[in-house]
């Protein structure tokens, strides 16, 4: 076996370790790398930014825990953004074991705010999240495409009370808030096909500005959505995480994550051009 | 007739729920509702069903100590030990205060989400070795799609100076012309094949989920 041969039928297990590798050097390597902004994550955080204190938005955490590391930095810097902003929050889960994700955001994003931060040269004071004013954590239910629907006609049909049993009626942010119609926009974090539930029975039955947020796999496949204005912004894996805490301001898990991600790509771009280069130098050796 | 009765609830219901989409009164919203909420009896049902099943298959695991009955121990004291935190040690039945027992939220942050993590982040390995073996120039079709990868992964290296924008641009062009123009196609013929099928089940010519008695 000559070299061009060896470099096209590598033990898997050396692939394994070079990743390995890559990915514990840049850990443990402090550096950081530039982040381009790409016109779909921008304007969703353009959208956030042009809203009121005191507007609704509606934020559902259709994630496990498998996909935190793409899908939490980006609810974190969004709920962030937009408590900040002092916006009522609307949390939602359509995904088994999205209440514990949710729930967990909600109590590190309350940390954080007891915080005074300057984000983009802004200083926010520190405040107390109060659940049921400022925000409204509505819990689980099953079967994504009946929910979505009905939230659209009330609320309190899918949801009577909210994720701790508190009735909607008594919770002083829901009055009036019936359905769609009082909502801003609604930005969904999704790792699976809850988001085509949330296009097709969600923006296009009721009209409402819709954002998605996926793992970087599920990216390509909504942007047709996107180019047809059903999305009206779309953040893709670590990298659209990344970029919108670029633009929040506020760097977290998603801007460190990038270096890894980076040098981790590059390294298996290596592998694959030096598979490439040892087929293609065999296949015209076996041609002569 | 015990053909004809399922036949008959498929087509009316079939019917009824196109016709409740497109109109928003009132009445048409309670039966709506009314429906919606045996959909979630119905669920409840499979829930407790699904738990049952996972608790048979688990006891004659470690009963008749078939292989990896080691696992099913573990299996169920794991489904007790989030019923037992989940209900407060039974202190709140009927409330959601147990959702906020220090040990339920322990075993979810420092259990089952390092687990799910792990088993996720397993997939860049098995990715970056897939990557490696197929991702070959055998034809000029395979060829495009491993230009088209490299360039879609390399579009935002920050270390490619001048050469980076138009990594970028064309990046951006894959994404949102030849990436957007198949989906599309993919997206149309499966929605026309929804409704093929959907009112292949209303009119009662696709019979296979009555199954075959």
């Amino acid at each position: 076996m000559n070299i061009f041969d060896r470099m096209m039928s590598l033990d898997r297990r050396w692939v394994f370790l070079f990743v390995a590798l890559v990915c514990v050097i840049t850990y443990l390597i402090p550096f950081s790398i530039k982040i381009n902004i790409t016109p779909e994550v921008k304007s969703i955080y353009d959208h956030v930014e042009s809203l009121k204190a005191g507007d609704y938005i509606l934020l559902a955490i259709d994630y496990d825990p498998n996909a935190l590391a793409e899908l939490h930095p980006m609810t974190y810097a969004i709920a962030e953004q937009a408590f900040r902003k002092e916006l009522k929050v609307i949390f939602v889960t359509l995904s088994q074991n999205g209440p514990g994700m949710a729930d967990q955001a909600i109590r590190d994003i309350s940390d954080s705010l007891r915080l005074e931060k300057t984000y983009n040269g802004i200083t926010y004071p520190a405040r107390q999240l109060i659940n049921g004013k400022d925000y409204v954590f509505l819990g689980y239910k099953p079967y994504p495409a009946l929910v979505i629907l009905g939230m659209g006609q009330n609320f309190r049909l899918p949801f009577p009370s909210d994720y701790y049993g508190t009735p909607l009626d008594s919770i002083p942010m829901m009055k009036g808030v019936l359905n769609y119609d009082q909502i801003k926009c609604v930005i969904d974090f999704a790792a699976g096909n809850v988001a085509d539930m949330w296009i097709s029975y969600g923006q296009g039955r009721y009209n409402f500005p819709l954002a998605l947020g996926m793992t970087g796999v599920m990216g390509a496949d909504y942007y047709p959505y996107l180019n047809s204005g059903q999305v009206f912004g779309l953040m893709g894996g670590l990298l659209g995480a990344a970029q919108y805490e670029s633009l929040a301001d506020n760097p977290g898990p998603a801007i460190d994550g990038m270096r890894i991600q980076l040098y981790a790509h590059i390294v298996i771009i290596l592998f694959i051009l030096m598979g490439n280069i040892g087929f293609l130098v065999t296949r015209r050796k076996k041609q002569v | 007739m015990k053909r004809q009765i399922p036949l008959l609830l498929v087509l009316v219901f079939g019917i009824f729920m196109i016709f409740q989409y497109f109109v928003p009164h009132e009445s048409s919203e309670w039966i709506y509702e009314f429906f919606l909420d045996w959909i979630y009896i119905i669920g409840i049902f499979a829930l407790a069903l699904g738990i049952w099943s996972l608790i048979r298959v688990s006891y004659d695991k470690i009963k008749y100590k078939k292989p990896n009955w080691q696992y099913a121990v573990i299996t169920l004291a794991g489904l007790f030990a989030m019923i037992l935190f989940g209900f407060d040690y039974g202190r709140h039945f009927f409330s959601a205060e147990g959702l906020s027992n220090y040990m339920f939220r322990a075993f979810f942050d420092y259990i089952l989400i390092p687990i799910q993590a792990t088993m996720f982040s397993l997939l860049a390995f098995f990715i970056a070795s897939a990557a490696y073996r197929a991702f070959r120039a055998r034809s000029l079709l395979a060829t495009l799609l491993l230009v088209s990868a490299l360039v879609v992964m390399l579009r935002f290296n920050p270390y490619f100076g001048p050469i980076g924008p138009y990594l970028e641009q064309t990046a951006s062009w894959l994404l949102n012309v030849p990436n957007l123009a198949a989906k599309r196609a993919i997206i149309i013929g499966i929605g026309l094949g929804m409704v093929a099928t959907a009112l292949k089940v209303i009119l009662g010519i696709e019979r296979a989920y009555l199954g075959k008695d």
